[in-house]
């Protein structure tokens, strides 16, 4: 029994004539303290994957497993960093972060609590604006923002939609070893969304690409046999790390061409054949 | 230096910015794009202010002459010469009896301003002096268990603009504590929301008048058994039962449309429902809840002067009412002072809602 498994997952949005079906036969399974990321296109359905396992909606079809148990509902097993940084806005730097880990730790008193807020401010590097509102940060101030406060609930499982993408290359650089750091030392289980595939190998066990949508289903998973620690300098000659990336992004390009020429095909399709006359065509023949 | 700061930033706060400009002009720092920011904001209102009041005053005058002619010309016609030259002297000496009874000129409203003041202090005065002389009576009466003697002379015109007042914050209060939490079960509840919508609808547009008339019906006879005055019940019921929709609906609106990512976190944090509508709900739709305050304030002040007008509860609109039943010589001129009044309070009450919206809302745009 994996610590977390998605068996046959179908997600459709809509009805009627806007239903559209954005995941199609997901089958996932991850083991408790390994690094899985994903790669995938905007668009492709990665923030609804994540929605399904942290519990925010329920698939059309198939079932999402937690250490055995049905997921049903959000926990504070399962940490969230969204990917729009979701921060209230009427709170600060600070309360933002109190709020959460007040409700993860109900029996700890208010200084322990602030304690707490304190050093995940801290290790964001946002201790000089823990009084400021989320207006007065810029996007990557609000992602770490983000960053702390999921981390800061100290969840068994971090799953991240996109955290690093608005930051720049050092703060970037910085939060990618906090959370590796955390993960490491901790036992923590960590799934990361990404469009980054250097940050993908940088941080992961495994990378498992979604094919693009409608329709988006995993493809086939790339092993990282890279030591750990990691060292990002050294990384660049690493001849395993040069053989992965090429492969990983040669599959992506692969898919990438094929989705643009899926995408010619579905416009001429239609206006070849209209639907209704091709369903009446049908009514008649039956 | 840092007090200047602050009032700056107050005065700003309540949108009078300019005030610290005008200091600026008289402390002597000031540049080119200030005095410019000068000119927009304080020049030109005063400009404006001052044409208005021309363009009234002569409005004034060419109506009172058309009045005065046709009066001269109808007895001219009616009686003949000497009747005409007599109704031109009548109303060359401003006598009452053939006055044109018109709009008054500006100089006629300040005037009409002054002795409303000087009217209300002779009324405290009186007042005063009628505290005083039954002050000690008024002790026995108490200790005998009777009720105090009060003072029922005429209300002076400041005095009615605090029952006014009074009205209109009684009114205001009643909406805010019926339109808010109904406004809060709507908008949490789609249940609610389709129970309630076509009772909002049809009560929405329904005029102040005919609220006073329900409210009318149904007070008179709650209080049947009572001899108290009812006409302020009435009044404030009605006023904050024609100014609560905007609040209602405005609430009802902001709590049903909190941001998705809102209540994911609150989700995520796994928030109670008691936390999740004090946390997350209520401060995400302040700042509508404040927008449909303001509108009620304003909408409550406004129908205010009908509904004392029709209540007979003493007030500005009363006031009104009656200074034109009155028809004395300055009745107009009252007429006018009354509206600036009411246009005046009406301009402060709103700058205080916006005042108290910037202070407690998190969206701190400078709404007007
Ligand atoms: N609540 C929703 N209702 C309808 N369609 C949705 C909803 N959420 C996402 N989608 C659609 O599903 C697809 C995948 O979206 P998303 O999971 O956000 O992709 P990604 O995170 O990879 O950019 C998009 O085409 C999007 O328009
Ligand atoms: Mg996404």
């Amino acid at each position: 029994m994996a610590y977390l498994e998605l068996n046959n997952i179908y997600k459709t949005y809509g009805q009627g004539d806007t239903e559209a079906e954005v995941l199609s036969n997901i089958n996932l399974s991850i083991e408790e303290g390994e690094f899985v990321a994903i790669v995938g296109f905007t668009g492709s359905g990665k923030t609804t994957l994540v929605n399904l396992i942290n519990g925010l909606i329920e698939p059309t079809k198939g079932e999402v497993l937690f250490k055995g148990e049905p997921v049903s509902g959000t926990s504070h097993e399962r940490g969230v960093i969204f990917q729009n940084y979701s921060l209230l806005p009427w709170l600060t730097v600070g309360q933002n972060v109190y709020m959460a880990v007040k409700e993860a730790f109900p029996k700890k008193s208010k200084k322990e609590l602030q304690e707490i807020v304190a050093d995940y401010v801290e290790m964001v590097s946002l201790t000089p604006a823990i009084n400021k509102r989320p207006k007065e940060l810029s996007g990557g101030m609000r992602q770490r923002v983000a960053v702390a406060r999921a981390l800061a609930m100290k969840p068994e499982m971090i799953i991240m939609d996109e955290p690093l993408g608005a930051l720049d290359a050092l703060t970037r650089g910085n939060l990618q070893d906090e959370i590796l750091n955390i993960w490491g030392k901790e036992k923590r289980t960590a799934l990361l969304i990404t469009n980054d595939v250097d940050e993908g190998i940088y941080m992961a066990d495994r990378i498992i690409p979604l094919r693009p949508g409608p329709n988006a289903t995993l493809g086939p998973e790339f092993k990282i046999d890279i030591e750990r620690p990691r060292d990002k300098t050294e990384l660049n000659d690493n001849a395993n790390f040069k053989k992965t990336r090429n492969a990983i992004i040669e599959y992506l390009m692969d898919i990438g061409e094929e989705r643009k020429s899926d995408s010619i095909e579905e416009i001429i399709l239609p206006d070849l054949s209209p639907k209704d006359f091709v369903n009446q065509f049908k009514y008649k023949i039956l | 230096m840092k007090q200047s700061l602050t009032l700056g930033k107050v005065t700003k706060f309540i949108g009078l910015g300019f005030l610290s400009t005008i200091k600026d002009l008289f402390t002597g720092n000031i540049d080119k794009e200030d005095f410019k920011t000068l000119l927009r904001k304080t020049i030109v209102p005063l400009a404006s202010i001052l044409l208005f009041i021309g363009l009234w005053h002569m409005g004034a005058k060419a109506l009172y002459n058309k009045e005065a002619d046709f009066k001269i010309e109808k007895a001219l016609t009616d009686q003949g010469q000497a009747a005409a030259d007599a109704m031109e002297a009548c109303i060359a000496s401003g006598d009452v009896s053939c006055k044109p009874n018109t709009l008054p000129s500006p100089s006629q409203v300040w005037d009409s301003y002054k002795s409303l003041l000087r009217d209300h202090n002779i009324i405290a005065a009186d007042k005063a002096a009628f505290k005083e002389k039954t002050a000690a009576l008024n002790e026995k009466r108490v200790a005998d268990g009777l009720d105090e003697i009060t003072y029922t002379g005429r209300p002076s015109f400041v005095d009615q603009i605090f029952r006014s007042l009074k009205t209109v914050f009684a009114g205001f209060l009643l909406a805010l504590l019926i339109a808010v939490p109904l406004g809060i079960f709507i908008g949490l509840s789609p249940t609610l929301k389709s129970a309630f919508n076509w009772f909002i609808q049809i009560f929405k547009p329904v005029s102040p008048v005919v609220w006073y008339l329900l409210v009318f019906m149904i007070v008179k006879t709650l209080l049947i058994d009572s001899n108290e005055d009812s006409s302020f019940t009435i009044s404030f019921i009605s006023v904050g039962l024609c100014s609560m929709w905007a609040t209602l609906v405005n609430t009802a609106m902001g709590v049903s449309s909190v941001d998705k990512d809102y209540i994911n976190v609150a989700k995520v944090l796994k928030l109670g429902s008691f936390q999740k509508i004090f946390k997350v709900v209520l401060p995400s739709s302040l700042p509508l809840i404040f927008t449909g305050l303001k509108i009620t304030l304003s909408v409550a002040w406004m129908v205010l002067i009908a509904i004392e007008l029709l209540a007979q509860s003493p007030g500005l609109g009363l006031f009104v009412w009656e200074e034109f039943q009155n028809g004395a010589n300055d009745s107009n001129a009252k007429i006018i002072v009354a509206m600036f009044v009411i246009g005046i309070i009406g301009f402060l009450l709103d700058r205080l809602m916006l005042t108290i919206q910037n202070w407690v809302s998190f969206d701190k745009t400078d709404a007007i």
